[in-house]
């Protein structure tokens, strides 16, 4: 691994409950700001609502908009964003060669075609055969398009024209580690020059409740700070997108970086195994370089789930490190957290400072001192552990 | 002593171990005798009633114990059965411990109706059904398996458990072309160095009545529905939509120096993969097939070969109008008048398309047909269409020396992935 190169972040599209850009997520972030939460639109649920963007300003075309169900409009819009922020949007030449690893889930359900079916077909005589009647005459053609995971990665091509190459990860909060980790490792061995990496998730929406409702994972109101009271999932709508670079690449196009991306890990603990969260973690931790760092700040990207999040707290507390919630601030985003959380751990590297700590999020303490390194934790919230290390590029 | 590093100096990878389900049976020898005879494996859906449907005929896999089961159970039991037999072929690593990652391709998954319909007869609310009274059931009547059942990523966790593979596996899609991109992530890897092997396993065992019916409101599927196995059509002139289908293809990949110092037999050898998105249209392809002309040429500079050395083609052909043609326009930019003198087929004829997993499964027959000097034909090959002449190996497996084969794969969202294949390292 000796011949590695620097990999730069050189554009950031970040949207979520605190606004679009990186200048009003660190204007909330750095006021103090509390987060933005939804606590009856979904009750007995916590959602963290997308605040009110123009999609027009990245999705031009209203029948774009129409062929996306909103996770994609997310997606699409932010991607649009780091493209802007990289200073590539609409260059042929370069997004022609741009390789895009997108982490996603699936789209929203036809939840008014579905609630009718499950209302009358136990009264049927044949409930097969009027399934498939009732979805034949009911469901949307183009739903289908909007459901699938590949199709933001699919939408991006079309709306902003990233076509060097094209690939969508999946599995939960893995899958935007390992997006990024991909995206990463291949600048760095020197087999890609410039990338688009991210992946939004959409948490309006019960389908998505219902999945974390199997196992009483979603978070109920009250809110409350994940890494304290680990007791569900808040979940956020975000999405988020970098364009990481070869310095070679960026120099000779006269772009700056705005922070360097210096290192992604994945691992898998077995989670049946008492402590092998923690255990993980912490390997992780050390190989990003966490021990007897200076300043150094931990970004957790945690889920909220209680055993995940109480194993990554309690890692957390013990490396010493000034350390943010960014769940907190956001929410939960499932394969877009990685993303989000590096969006925001690059603002700040950027920044050169932390924001500061939320009332009642005990593990975070305050620092004033100048920041030049974020290590982001990502512990799912079921399976799946990774990390990331943000440095300033100067 | 051969070199254990390629023109561009990259470590070589090789394939060292195979496997397969289809429709048409479970393993490589049972697929291959079907294959070269010319055996379709499509039929009559039985797996759920087929009244009020425009297509009724697929390639399910209808013969495991999980085939009444779920989408991701289904898809799980095929991904395992490939693998098991691609780890047993290739001899590598020891019980339950596989020497490097899986990289999973695995179809969309979602609660199924079923389970929908158990929560609403739990929630029996007195008025019409919301998914707030899903919500309700949820929580209260203890379904927790069916959380990480219908998780994206658990049919490749269950297989990491099993195979102990190295890391956090990758799940992926890149819709019909996620095969080729699960070889591509491994071919990557090890020439990365990041790994010595790797397992790349493509699954689909997702036909559902409402996954039928999703393809079928796009037009996509054939219905032709009298005959089934004369139902695919790949490059004829009454070809008229893909056969929904179900499988797995698997393989195990290393670097050469990896295999050679164990002693393993060397399958086959991935020479070179290429890609380039689209961005024409969500479901259609550029018309002037630049992308996929430019995917071609990618997968070739890649191996760094040129047109000249490709022998055969293992065509995408899903027998749908469109995709036949386009991949017609594509082969001819690329290969140009030798286009007429290479053999191209498309096992799609015989197995359906198996959508996410269809580009390994191909993979694996295309090695098969250079170490078996044989071309499995393109059945159902009755009526010529004059607009795309091509030798599709019409009906009748041939005999023929195949050194190096093109296996294209694409898929909806503009997603084009091809590999090249030989049989030994240059």
């Amino acid at each position: 691994m000796s011949n590695r190169r620097d990999v730069w972040i050189t554009g950031i599209g970040l949207v979520s409950s605190l606004g679009e850009g990186p200048e009003a997520h660190w204007q909330a972030l750095s006021s103090g700001a509390r987060p933005v939460i939804d606590e009856s639109g979904f009750a007995p649920y916590v959602v963290h609502p997308l605040a009110p963007i123009s999609f027009d300003a990245q999705i031009p075309k209203k029948g774009d908009q129409r062929q996306m169900e909103p996770w994609q409009r997310i997606g699409t819009y932010a991607a649009g964003l780091a493209l802007d922020s990289a200073g590539i949007k609409g260059n042929k030449d370069i997004l022609s060669t741009t390789d895009m690893v997108v982490a996603a889930g699936g789209g929203e359900r036809d939840q008014a075609v579905d609630g009718a079916i499950l209302t009358d077909i136990e009264k049927q005589p044949n409930p097969e055969v009027f399934l498939n009647e009732q979805l034949q005459s009911n469901l949307r053609p183009t739903l289908f398009l909007a459901q699938l995971s590949n199709l933001l990665a699919g939408n991006i091509s079309i709306v902003h024209g990233v076509t060097g190459s094209s690939r969508t990860f999946m599995g939960e909060e893995s899958s935007g580690t390992d997006a990024v980790r991909i995206g990463w490792s291949r600048i760095a061995a020197g087999t890609s020059e410039i990338a688009l990496v991210g992946g939004a998730y959409n948490a309006e929406r019960r389908d998505m409740l219902l999945l974390f409702a199997l196992k009483r994972l979603a978070m109920h109101a009250p809110w409350a700070p994940v890494l304290a009271e680990p007791k569900g999932v808040p979940t956020g709508s975000a999405g988020a997108f970098l364009v990481l670079e070869s310095p070679e690449h960026a120099t000779a196009r006269g772009a700056k970086p705005i922070a360097k991306l210096s290192g992604v890990w994945s691992e898998r603990a077995r989670r049946n195994e008492p402590g092998a969260v923690e255990a993980v973690l912490g390997e992780l931790l050390k190989t990003a370089g966490a021990t007897d760092a200076e300043a150094t700040a931990l970004f957790s990207a945690a889920s909220g789930a209680p055993e995940p999040t109480q194993a990554e707290a309690a890692v957390l507390a013990r490396s010493g490190l000034p350390v943010r919630s960014v769940t907190d601030r956001v929410g939960h985003g499932l394969e877009a957290q990685m993303p989000v959380a590096l969006a925001l751990a690059a603002l700040c590297v950027a920044e050169g400072k932390l924001f500061p700590p939320l009332d009642g999020e005990t593990l975070e303490k305050p620092f004033d001192g100048p920041l030049s390194r974020a290590i982001v934790t990502a512990v799912g919230h079921w399976r799946g552990e990774g990390v990331a290390l943000v440095e300033r590029a100067d | 002593m051969a070199s254990y590093t390629d023109k561009a100096g990259r470590p070589i990878v090789v394939v060292t171990g195979m496997g397969l389900v289809t429709s048409l049976g479970q393993g490589k020898q049972d697929n291959w005798a079907k294959l070269t005879s010319g055996t379709s494996g499509i039929h009559r859906i039985t797996r759920f009633p087929i009244d009020a449907m425009r297509t009724t005929i697929a390639g399910t896999v209808d013969y495991l114990p999980k085939s009444k089961s779920t989408a991701p159970d289904l898809s799980e039991e095929l991904a395992t059965l490939a693998a098991e037999e691609a780890i047993a072929e290739s001899g590598i690593g020891g019980k339950g411990t596989f020497p490097g990652p899986l990289f999973c391709a695995v179809p969309p998954i979602e609660l199924e109706w079923p389970q929908r319909r158990i929560l609403a007869q739990e929630a029996a609310p007195n008025a019409p059904v919301s998914y707030d009274d899903l919500l309700r059931a949820a929580e209260a009547h203890g379904h927790d398996a069916w959380h990480e059942r219908f998780l994206y990523g658990s049919i490749a966790d269950h297989l990491a458990d099993r195979f102990g593979t190295k890391g956090q596996p990758i799940s992926l899609s890149t819709a019909c072309a996620s095969g080729n991109t699960s070889i591509q992530l491994g071919v990557e890897a090890i020439r990365r160095g990041d790994c010595d092997a790797a397992l790349s396993i493509a699954t689909d065992g997702s036909v559902t009545a409402e996954a039928l019916i999703r393809f079928s409101l796009l037009s996509a599927l054939s219905t032709n529905n009298d005959v089934p196995e004369a139902a695919s059509r790949p490059f004829a002139k009454n070809r008229d939509g893909f056969i929904i289908a179900e499988g797995a293809g698997a393989l195990v990949l290393e670097s050469l120096e990896h295999a050679l110092a164990r002693g393993a037999k060397i399958l086959g050898v991935v020479e070179g993969v290429g890609e380039m998105a689209d961005s024409f249209h969500r479901t259609r392809s550029s018309p002037d097939a630049k992308p996929v002309i430019g995917c071609m040429r990618n997968a070739l500079a890649d191996a760094g070969v040129d047109p000249d050395a490709i022998d055969y083609i293992n065509a995408h052909g899903t027998s749908t109008p469109e995709n036949d043609r386009m991949e017609f326009t594509g082969m001819s930019a690329v290969f140009g008048e030798r286009l007429a003198g290479i053999p191209i087929s498309s096992n799609k004829s015989m197995i359906g398309h198996t959508l996410t997993a269809a580009g390994a499964i191909e993979a694996v027959v295309s090695l098969m047909t250079i170490a078996n000097g044989r071309i499995p034909p393109t059945i159902n090959y009755e009526i010529p269409d004059p607009a795309i002449p091509l030798d599709v190996v019409p009906n009748v497996a041939r005999d023929a020396k195949v050194t190096r084969v093109m296996s294209n794969s694409f898929g909806f969202g503009g997603q084009n992935v091809c590999l090249i294949l030989t049989g030994e390292p240059a």
